[in-house]
């Protein structure tokens, strides 16, 4: 019986530490990476692996330690893993957008400045909606 | 056992929240300070998290969750705003 509970606190111990782990990671490469699209790696992992090593491990605490069942942290894990590439992809169209107007610039980093879009085509930023599509509501 | 790897949990976390408001005043970009803020809500999430363990009840996970939910709109309000002009077109 002991043996058991001290197993699960280990292993709830070892999501804990990793979680956290994870997290000052994503944060010091949020503060050490040169530019913004190397900055954006950095928290993305401590959202998918920090994050959710600590939901983990409060699902096993409560389910291992507490003998309690509880699945609401996987809800949150779930909602954080289908909303952390959105809200990336936002941050970098603001970062495109604002590098095109000249308000923002861009340090040399190891993987150099973006390239440039190709002649005619536009990076989809501040395009006005296509004709046809549902977004584009001024059709009449 | 548990309560070492809460303390090195909340430490961890407390310094990232740190690191995140150095980036927050420091950004060179209005892009920066969002994805600060962006990380900064991910963090508060662990804290609050941890703090369920610790606390050893479930009810904090609401909170967790609301915190989700009032971030990610935050994010893609702000986004949206700096992109088009207008959050709600």
């Amino acid at each position: 019986m002991t043996g058991a509970v001290s197993l699960a606190e280990v292993l709830v111990s070892a999501l804990i530490v990793l979680g956290g782990a994870f997290a000052l990671i994503g944060s010091w490469g949020l503060v050490r990476l040169p530019s913004l699209m190397e900055r954006l790696h950095g928290p993305t992992k401590a959202t998918t692996l920090g994050l959710g090593a600590m939901l983990v491990g409060s699902v096993a605490y409560f389910q291992l330690v507490e003998g309690k069942w509880t699945t609401h942290e996987m809800l949150i894990s779930v909602f954080l893993f289908v909303t952390a590439p959105i809200s990336a992809n936002l941050i970098a169209k603001v970062h495109l957008h604002r590098l095109k107007q000249g308000q923002a610039s861009e340090a040399v980093g190891p993987a150099g400045t973006p390239a440039p879009p190709a002649p005619g085509v536009d990076w989809a930023t501040h395009e006005a909606p296509h004709e046809g599509t549902p977004g584009d509501l001024a059709e009449d | 056992m548990i309560g070492y790897a809460l303390g090195f949990g909340f430490a961890a976390l407390g310094l990232a929240l740190v690191l995140n408001l150095w980036r927050l005043f420091k950004g060179p970009g209005i892009a920066d300070r969002i994805l600060a803020l962006d990380t900064m809500v991910i963090n508060v999430i662990g804290i609050i998290v941890l703090a369920g363990i610790a606390g050893g009840e479930g009810t904090s996970f609401e909170a967790a969750l609301l915190l989700a939910m009032v971030g990610f709109v935050g994010t893609v309000a702000y986004a949206k705003f700096l992109l088009r002009g207008d959050i709600i077109e």
